[in-house]
């Protein structure tokens, strides 16, 4: 065989060695996905990525395109993905009552700000207090959720029912089923943008609570704990790990996401409806968790994976939207993307598909050896 | 003498071994159930009076609550086997609406149909057919790919929510006058009329969905209790490993589990649509949830390996009274229903949590 012949086939070799590699990274999937969804869009209409730079109604510099949409709207949908990759980790189950739960906490800023009065002249408290208010008594569904997972060992998402149901029921009951408005500008700000910002303020808000996360993964033993505890929960408390409280912990920490994410929510409206506000955004969030290439039944996990899926559910509803499907009709097609998504990854469906890729290898390698 | 007293304890010792042995938990559970729903009964009636006295009453509570008698049904034996099936709502939703479109076609469509109405027959076996193709995916999905049940069924749930959708968005009353008849069938209940307030003796009646349901039940209970299929329901949801190695084939029970599920969710479905005459995307909202609630409320334990079709029964009973008083106290009634039966929920989980540990310290 000649030098040249030899290297082509190195070089070969070492090609489809990063294939392989590339393809085994965690963060192929969701990166993947925002390729063919970023081709698509390019193939069928390149205005999808213009970008302009406008003026409001306000007269202030506002930057407009499905770009800044996207990353805008998928705000909220990343800082739940935060929360709910970690409680996938450590449970090994998710929370479906996050959507109900942002209705509380929407429904709590609404009630302090507005007091009795559901449409007040002036905010009767700051909305730093009305945000730590909301946030606490987020804290505390989450904790209750936490509570039933950790100490009562009920599966996550039968636990996380309960509140799925009531939720929502909560969050008018608080407000007494009326449907405060307040007119105060300010409010406004941090779900559209502050005046002279170019930017939408959620994008903002997003990015300090990743940085925040990032930190806190970083230098705390979060991520060991949740991973190990997800991984074997007997076995970490044996090496002095309390399983019960990461578990619970994790779900408090969820609980702090969804209080955020309700609070951008109402921002962006400057009101609240009960029974849409944030409906389904669970599914989003599961869906996030699992195109980041995060396994469902816990243990380890990628939190850059799970806030890239984040946008590319964004990506792929807005991209859904201006294809003019009904919005009702959405749920439809991202289920068939989870049903995929989960089949192609489940261990069995790998398995299988690892030994035929052997297969069909060694038949090309047998085939050559005729020829030669 | 010795000997006597000996053998005297001994058959002692055998009574209270066997009494134990009776008071499984499935049974105990089954106790619980009865007697809550007795106390619910007892206390609609303490609250609101002679209404409940009434036999109709009792019956209504059974003609709105059939279809939902047969989705728990389904979602207990998904239960049993330790997995769990969240999309029966949806797929009841799904249901009504393909039913309700196929047979209105010659008022959709005049100019392809005109005259020409579906038939009762075919759309009855487009619903067990949307139910079956459910079933059959969900449950090769969950059964031979390994994967979450709940994953599985939430995206089964929100594709049968999205399809829905595509076929027709908004709500319609079925004119189709074969499909009227039917709905409008009343089976009188003999001997359990009452006067009403003119003194003309009004027959109590039951619509057919009810005694679908009922017969449901039997069937379902018969094959839990006394065939093999059943039986090995039971033993791949007490333990997996152990029923594998019973030479039990666990992956088919688990997948038969799912799709006799995903079947009541048809038959479910069309008993829906015979009740409501209507097709509306909001449909059996939130169905998939009390039918959980009801199948844990009858003491069908979420961990799998319990569980009773006929504590199943009265399990949608209770919840059902408890939404009839609360909304016949007058207050909001959507919001507080919810939360109801959200709080049922979580004092039935919290009692089996309790229940399961007690075993557990018990065992050890």
């Amino acid at each position: 065989m000649s030098t040249s012949q030899k290297d082509l086939k190195l070089k070969k070799r070492s090609f489809s060695a990063f294939l392989g590699n590339m393809v085994r990274q965690q963060l192929f999937i969701p990166v993947a996905a925002l390729l063919i969804l970023v081709l698509f869009n390019l193939i069928m209409d390149p205005s999808f990525f213009k970008i302009e730079l406008g003026h409001n109604s306000a007269g202030d510099p506002v930057l407009s395109g499905y770009l800044i949409t996207i990353i805008d709207y998928a705000s909220e949908l990343a800082i739940l993905a935060i929360g709910m990759t970690l409680v996938t980790s450590a449970s090994g189950g998710q929370d479906i009552s996050v959507g109900a739960a942002m209705a509380i906490a929407g429904s709590v800023v609404l009630r302090v700000l507005c007091g009795n009065n559901p449409r007040p002249e002036h905010m009767q408290t700051s909305i730093i207090v009305a945000f730590l208010i909301a946030v606490l008594v987020s804290m505390c569904f989450g904790a209750f959720n936490g509570m039933l997972v950790a100490f009562f060992k009920i599966q996550p998402m039968v636990a996380t029912l309960i509140l799925y149901t009531a939720g929502r029921s909560i969050a008018a009951w608080i407000n007494k089923n009326k449907l405060p408005v307040i007119s105060d500008p300010s409010f406004g700000y941090f779900g559209n943008s502050i005046p002279g910002i170019p930017l939408p303020t959620p994008i903002f808000i997003a990015v300090i609570c990743m940085i925040i996360i990032a930190v806190v993964l970083k230098f705390t033993n979060l991520r060991l704990y949740s991973q190990s505890v997800g991984i074997n929960s007997s076995s970490s408390r044996l090496n002095g790990i309390n399983p019960q409280m990461v578990k619970f912990l994790t779900f408090v920490i969820l609980g702090v996401c969804v209080a955020v994410a309700g609070f951008i929510k109402v921002s962006r409206l400057s009101t609240i409806n009960y029974s849409v506000i944030a409906k389904d955004i669970e599914m989003d969030a599961i869906l996030a968790v699992a195109l980041g290439g995060n396994s469902l039944g816990g243990g380890k996990f990628n939190m850059k994976a799970s806030i890239i899926g984040a946008y590319v559910i964004q990506f792929l509803t807005t991209t859904l939207t201006k294809f003019k499907v009904n919005s009702t009709a959405i749920p439809a097609y991202k289920a068939v993307v989870v049903i995929i998504l989960v089949v192609l990854s489940a261990p069995i469906v790998r398995e299988k598909m690892g030994t035929l890729r052997k297969k069909l290898a060694r038949s090309k390698g047998n085939v050559g050896k005729e020829v030669a | 003498m010795s000997s006597n007293t000996n053998a005297a304890a001994n058959i002692k010792a055998e009574k209270n071994l066997r009494k134990r042995a009776g008071l499984t938990d499935t049974n105990l559970l089954l106790i619980i159930t009865i007697a809550v729903f007795v106390a619910m009964y007892a206390l609609a009636v303490f609250l609101l009076g002679g209404g409940f006295t009434k036999p109709q009453t009792f019956f209504n509570i059974l003609n709105e609550n059939a279809s939902l008698i047969v989705l728990s049904c389904g979602m207990s034996l998904v239960m049993i086997t330790g997995g769990i099936d969240i999309s029966v709502g949806q797929v009841t939703a799904l249901v009504c609406m393909a039913c309700a479109v196929y047979l209105d076609r010659d008022v959709l469509h005049p100019e392809e149909y005109a005259g020409n109405p579906g038939n009762v027959v075919t759309a009855l076996l487009i619903a067990l057919g949307i139910g079956l193709a459910f079933g059959l995916v969900q449950g090769f999905i969950v059964a031979y790919l390994n994967i979450q049940p709940f994953i599985v069924t939430l995206a089964g749930l929100f594709f049968a929510k999205g399809m829905t959708t595509i076929i027709n968005a908004t709500q319609f009353n079925v004119a189709n006058e074969q499909f009227l008849k039917l709905k409008e069938k009343r089976i009188t209940v003999p001997g359990m009329g009452a006067n009403n307030k003119l003194g003309v003796y009004v027959p109590a009646y039951v619509e057919i969905g009810v005694i679908v349901a009922v017969a449901i039940v039997i069937i379902l209970f018969i094959l839990l209790r006394w065939t093999k299929l059943g039986r090995n329901f039971y033993a791949v949801g007490g333990n997996n490993q152990s029923a594998n190695m019973l030479g039990i084939n666990v992956r088919r029970t688990k997948f038969m589990a799912h799709l006799l599920c995903g079947l009541l969710a048809g038959i479910g479905g069309f008993v829906y649509f015979m009740h409501a005459g209507s097709g509306s995307p909001s449909h059996a909202g939130g169905a998939e949830m009390n039918a959980i609630a009801s199948s844990i409320i009858g003491g069908t334990m979420l961990t799998g390996g319990v569980g009773n079709i006929a504590g199943t029964f009265f399990g949608v009973l209770s919840l059902s009274t408890i939404k009839n008083i609360v909304a016949s106290l007058g207050l909001d009634e959507a919001w507080w229903t919810n939360i109801t039966v959200a709080l049922m929920l979580c004092i039935f989980l919290l009692l089996q949590s309790v229940i399961l540990s007690r075993k557990h310290k018990a065992k050890k």
